[in-house]
């Protein structure tokens, strides 16, 4: 278990609704070894968004001991979570979330202004724009983009700061079969040829058929793999 | 995330919302501008009042019959003998020079036109303790008062309305109450109307006057008495010596003088505490609109950061702290009241000029004075008070959950 990038152990997430408690998780271990590409499926209101919350750092756990990267961040201040997010978890969301007054260039120079980082500001976000193919499109709003376009510039800025891992909550939820595909190629290369360890939450077998493991929850649970 | 970057991005939004941004400043420059221009005139005031009174004369003590804070039975007149005891130099030696007036009203008449006006009886010496100014011709002298000579010099609005111009009526003769009069000077015009006028006057030998225009119960009775201090640092010691004496030729008892000694400061003094007054009044009223525009912005920060909120997440997603989603916010609602503030600044130095010339057109000729203090001032509150109702919605924005905010719709 030594070797696991993200490792947590009895994860739980109880959401007080009045009377009712919801178990969205209900006390899950997970290990993730460095370089691996795993999906997370699981029917509707298994709890996915929210363990995939868990382990971006962007949501406290009820219960549970969490390690990213070798540090426990499971009880962390906000401001110190916010630092783990910036610079070791990248973020790709279903519908994109880019800033959408502001060009391609600029949404990806976005986590690194947080970072503080000045200098290689520029170079390094045209690095990462061609790594995603888009050098021709850098000064573009993401209006100007198609749906395709602006999930790589996403995928663009989610691997800017070399993150320790790169979050997807259903990437290819909002693209055509053929734009998802492009998708899933681009992530699938990033892990080979950089390594990233990646985590996709997707309802899609032809995304999850690409991934090294699946993990499936139920209930808030992991169901043992079959 | 630097300064720099969070004011060009500041501005990014703002000019994104370009109508909405601008209704905001509106706001902010309306009051600015109104705080500035209410300021500039209250001073304006103060400086013209001030100045009038200066020009009444130097080192100048005014002794009047009566006592404005008690109540005195039986007040005694002044007279022709008070004013001759000041210029005793062993009892008053702070007293440079001392005037005796009488005054009236009258009519002038000169052919066709006619005003009535205010008939002043003098010694010489009154014009030089005025600083009176000829524009022609010359001053009452010794030896219009030894002969009750039958001259007059004219103020500058009576020779107006009586000539229809300032020059060249050295002369003439015009009638006061029935009786030929010759003018022999006319006044220069003083202008500012604060202090009683000073141009609606006809100037005539002493004895003239007593004889023949001015009827007082008491021969020796005077309305006026001018005395003049020997320097400025002696105005005080004046008027205590004046008092001093005119007490003990009084006879009055112990608090209770019939007759009130004031000097120019203590005109400047009244006018400057009223006007200051006026000042805080005008600035108090254009400060509460100023602070209508501070809770504009605040509702508009308010509706932008709803409208933002995903926003928010995304960025608190990314890396950002509460530090630099307050910053943000608060740089932008800064921003918009510093705008504002320095467009209302501008705006509010037109309004001084306008009003300015609007004074000088109907005949008071009046400056506004925009003081480098109030635009200091406006500046440094304008932007007070856009980080004062900046605080509370940026917060809003930083307190935000980002897991709530991201699924925000
Ligand atoms: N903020 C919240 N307050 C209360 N209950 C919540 C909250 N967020 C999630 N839940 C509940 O937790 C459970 C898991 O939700 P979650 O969003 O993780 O599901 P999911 O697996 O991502 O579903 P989907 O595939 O539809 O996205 C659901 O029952 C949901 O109602
Ligand atoms: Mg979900």
């Amino acid at each position: 278990m030594s070797d696991c990038i993200i490792s947590a152990q009895g994860l739980k997430k109880i959401y007080q609704m009045g009377e009712v408690q919801v178990n969205a998780l209900a006390g899950v271990d997970i290990c993730v070894q460095r370089g691996e590409v795993i999906a997370i499926m699981g029917p509707s209101g298994s709890g996915k968004s929210t363990l995939m919350n868990m382990l971006g750092c962007l949501d406290h756990p009820t219960e549970g001991e969490y390690y990213l990267d070798g540090e426990l961040v499971s009880n962390l201040r906000d401001d110190q979570l916010a630092v783990i997010r910036n610079r070791k978890v990248g973020f790709i969301f279903q519908n994109f979330n880019l800033l959408p007054r502001q060009t391609a260039m600029s949404n990806v120079e976005l986590p690194m202004r947080y970072a503080g980082i000045r200098q290689d500001r520029r170079s390094k976000a045209i690095e990462a724009l061609k790594l995603v193919g888009l050098e021709d499109r850098m000064e573009h709003k993401p209006a100007e983009l198609s749906g395709g376009q602006q999930q790589r510039v996403a995928i663009a800025r989610s691997l800017v700061n070399d993150p320790a891992i790169i979050m997807a909550d259903e990437p290819t939820g909002n693209l055509d079969s053929k734009s998802g595909k492009e998708i899933m190629e681009l992530l699938l290369r990033l892990n080979r040829e950089q390594g990233t360890t990646i985590i996709i939450v997707t309802h899609d077998s032809n995304v999850s058929s690409h991934t090294q493991r699946i993990i499936r929850l139920k209930d808030g649970l992991v169901e043992v793999a079959a | 995330m630097n300064l720099w970057q969070a004011i060009i991005e500041a501005l990014e939004s703002l000019t994104s919302n370009k109508l909405r941004s601008g209704l905001t400043i509106l706001g902010i420059v309306i009051g600015v501008a109104a705080v500035i221009a209410m300021l500039a005139v209250g001073q304006g005031a103060q400086d013209s009042i001030t100045g009038s009174i200066s020009g009444i004369g130097t080192n100048l003590l005014f002794v009047f019959e009566g006592n404005t804070s008690v109540d005195v039975r039986n007040p005694k007149p002044i007279t022709i003998s008070d004013s001759q005891a000041l210029l005793d130099v062993f009892q008053a030696p702070s007293v440079e020079d001392v005037s005796a007036a009488i005054t009236g009203q009258a009519e002038v008449v000169f052919g066709s036109e006619q005003k009535n006006t205010s008939v002043i009886g003098i010694t010489p010496n009154y014009q030089t303790m005025r600083s009176l100014e000829l524009v022609e011709g010359s001053y009452i002298t010794e030896e219009n008062v030894y002969g009750n000579a039958s001259v007059v010099v004219l103020g500058n609005d009576v020779v107006i309305k009586l000539f229809g111009r300032d020059e060249g009526v050295v002369g003439e003769t015009v009638r006061i109450d029935g009786s030929p009069f010759r003018v022999i000077g006319v006044l220069t015009k003083k202008g500012g109307s604060s202090f009683g006028s000073q141009d609606d006057l006809v100037l005539v030998p002493f004895t003239t006057a007593q004889a023949r225009l001015i009827r007082n119960s008491n021969r020796d009775e005077i309305d006026l008495l001018l005395v003049q201090a020997t320097s400025a640092d002696t105005v005080l010691s004046a008027s205590d010596e004046v008092s001093q004496i005119l007490r003990t030729r009084h006879r009055t008892r112990l608090g209770e003088d019939d007759f009130s000694v004031f000097s120019q400061q203590d005109f400047v003094a009244t006018a400057q505490s009223i006007t200051g007054v006026l000042t805080i009044f005008l600035g108090g009223i254009a400060a509460i609109s100023l602070l209508v525009g501070g809770i504009g912005i605040m509702n508009i920060m308010l509706v932008s950061v709803t409208e933002r909120t995903r926003e928010i997440g995304l960025r608190k997603a990314l890396g950002a702290r509460r530090k630099d989603i307050l910053i943000q916010f608060l740089t932008e609602s800064s921003l918009l009241s510093m705008i504002g503030g320095f467009v209302g600044i501008a705006f509010g130095f037109l309004i001084a000029i306008i009003v300015g010339r609007i004074a000088q057109a109907s005949g008071t000729p009046f400056t506004p004075n925009v003081s480098l203090n109030s635009v200091l001032m406006a500046t440094i509150f304008s932007t007070a008070v856009g980080l004062f109702f900046g605080i509370y919605p940026a917060n809003r924005a930083a307190a935000l959950e980002p897991v709530e905010a991201l699924r925000y719709e």
